[in-house]
């Protein structure tokens, strides 16, 4: 499937604080990344990596701090694909129909036929008209991710996008977001260990108690940010 | 018109999955003809005190029953968390609550007009001519608790006590419109009846004021 160029969108943090209760989630986050740029994030569990991408996808408003979306978000409600840790889809659904109401939503250029393209793309071609209850925690994740990526959005964030994810269908999404991130579409995704979506990154940080520890480009000091263990 | 084709795409959604399911229908349906099965058998009232009481009954069973149509409506949301999917791909927040209206209206009222027969009959009451007030009225009471119920709906599904939360906010908060409604509905079953136009002004009034609050404020009721 061809990935048409996007109007990149570039995020910037500033002194970003998010406190559920007396627990702070994020404190202090100031980042700046750049349109186009493919973001590894790296972190122990409770580091505030879903706290971050949530807040990136304005789902979260800050506590405290400010989020800035610059480059192509002068439209008022960018395209953003969010992959999170529960699906996002309706179990009551086809893959089909999930795809198309979503495409609607979002005001997608004939919804079905971008829905069957996508659902051909992850492998679903042939499950797309069963319910999405009846499908395994891996073909659930690929209708996220055929979700996510309906509107080709200027930025895909991406929270552990390879769980429940076979093989093939890993090597597929690697691939695919090496074509968007080639074309100047904005990529964060918060990852466990090295991998070949690691790989796609162009730069890696790694969080810690909701701050950032660690904050590379690629190159020697790249691996190093998942070299910890962290589970 | 996106916030009109966002909340007609979510209707299709919410009626697709429910008469899919058959959930809430069967669960409100079945509850609305036990409350007045059981009330017509314990009172065994005369035509008289069915048209002074029956519409009183009538509406308390259809409030329960809203109570018990309203609690999943949202929770339905987070089990998958496509509430922020919906979040992130509609234009308008409030097409979201638009859509879970329609379809709470619509269902609530598909229930009222099933049960509309059995009660005439168990209550041996006629609405033969007042058929379309009566219509009018359950229209203008059901969209009123459907609007206060998908508000309070999303603030309870985000709290600890959500099953106790909801009827507890709810009750207070739809008397008005029930009483009023009980009222339009008591004139209508008359031997002479009438309709009450200031009562229906009021429920229109009503429902005008809860949906503009919604309108205006429902973006912040849909902030985690």
């Amino acid at each position: 499937m061809p990935v048409a160029p996007v109007r990149s969108i570039g995020l910037q943090f500033d002194q970003v604080d998010k406190r559920y209760g007396a627990v702070y989630a994020l404190r202090n986050l100031t980042l700046n990344i750049t349109a186009g740029e493919c973001v590894a994030i790296a972190g122990r569990n409770g580091s505030g990596k879903t706290t971050l991408l949530r807040v990136a996808a304005q789902l979260v408003r800050a506590t405290h701090g400010s989020l800035t979306l610059s480059g192509g978000a002068e439209h008022p409600k960018p395209a953003i694909g969010f992959v999170a840790h529960a699906t996002m889809v309706y179990d009551e659904l086809t893959a089909a129909e999930n795809l198309v109401v979503f495409a609607k939503l979002q005001r997608v250029a004939e919804p079905k036929r971008r829905a069957d393209e996508l659902l051909r793309e992850v492998g679903l071609e042939d499950r797309k008209d069963s319910l999405v209850r009846t499908f395994s925690r891996g073909m659930r994740q690929r209708v996220a991710i055929a979700r996510a990526l309906l509107a080709q959005p200027a930025l895909l964030l991406f929270d552990e996008p390879g769980t429940g994810l076979d093989a093939e269908s890993s090597a597929w999404l690697t691939e695919h977001l090496r074509k968007l991130r080639d074309t100047g579409c904005t990529i964060l995704m918060s990852l466990h260990g090295d991998s070949d979506l690691a790989r796609l990154a162009t730069r890696a940080i790694r969080l810690e108690g909701g701050s950032v520890i660690a904050d590379t480009q690629r190159g020697a000091m790249f691996q190093s940010i998942f070299a910890v263990t962290d589970c | 018109m996106a916030l009109l084709s966002n909340a007609a795409v979510l209707l299709g959604k919410e009626v697709r999955t429910e008469f899919r399911s058959r959930e809430l229908l069967s669960t409100t349906i079945v509850f609305v003809l036990v409350v007045v099965v059981v009330f017509s058998f314990t009172f065994d009232p005369t035509t008289h005190e069915s048209r002074r009481f029956g519409p009183g009954l009538l509406w308390m069973a259809f409030l329960f029953a809203a109570s018990l149509m309203l609690q999943p409506c949202f929770l339905r949301e987070q089990v998958n968390d496509t509430l922020s999917a919906l979040r992130l791909a509609v234009s308008d927040p409030f097409a979201i609550f638009l859509a879970k209206i329609c379809a709470n209206t619509l269902f609530l009222l598909l229930t009222e007009l099933l049960m509309l027969p059995v009660f005439a009959a168990l209550f041996n009451v006629s609405f033969g001519a007042q058929l379309p007030g009566i219509l009018l009225t359950f229209c203008l009471g059901s969209l009123g608790i459907s609007v206060v119920g998908t508000a309070l709906a999303v603030i309870s599904a985000q709290a600890r006590m959500r099953e106790l939360l909801l009827p507890l906010l709810l009750l207070p908060l739809l008397t008005p419109i029930l009483v009023v409604s009980t009222e339009v509905t008591i004139r209508l079953m008359q031997p002479e009846p009438y309709m009450e136009w200031k009562g229906i002004g009021l429920m229109a009034g009503f429902d005008v004021v809860f949906l503009t609050v919604l309108w205006l404020f429902g973006e912040y009721l849909l902030e985690e």
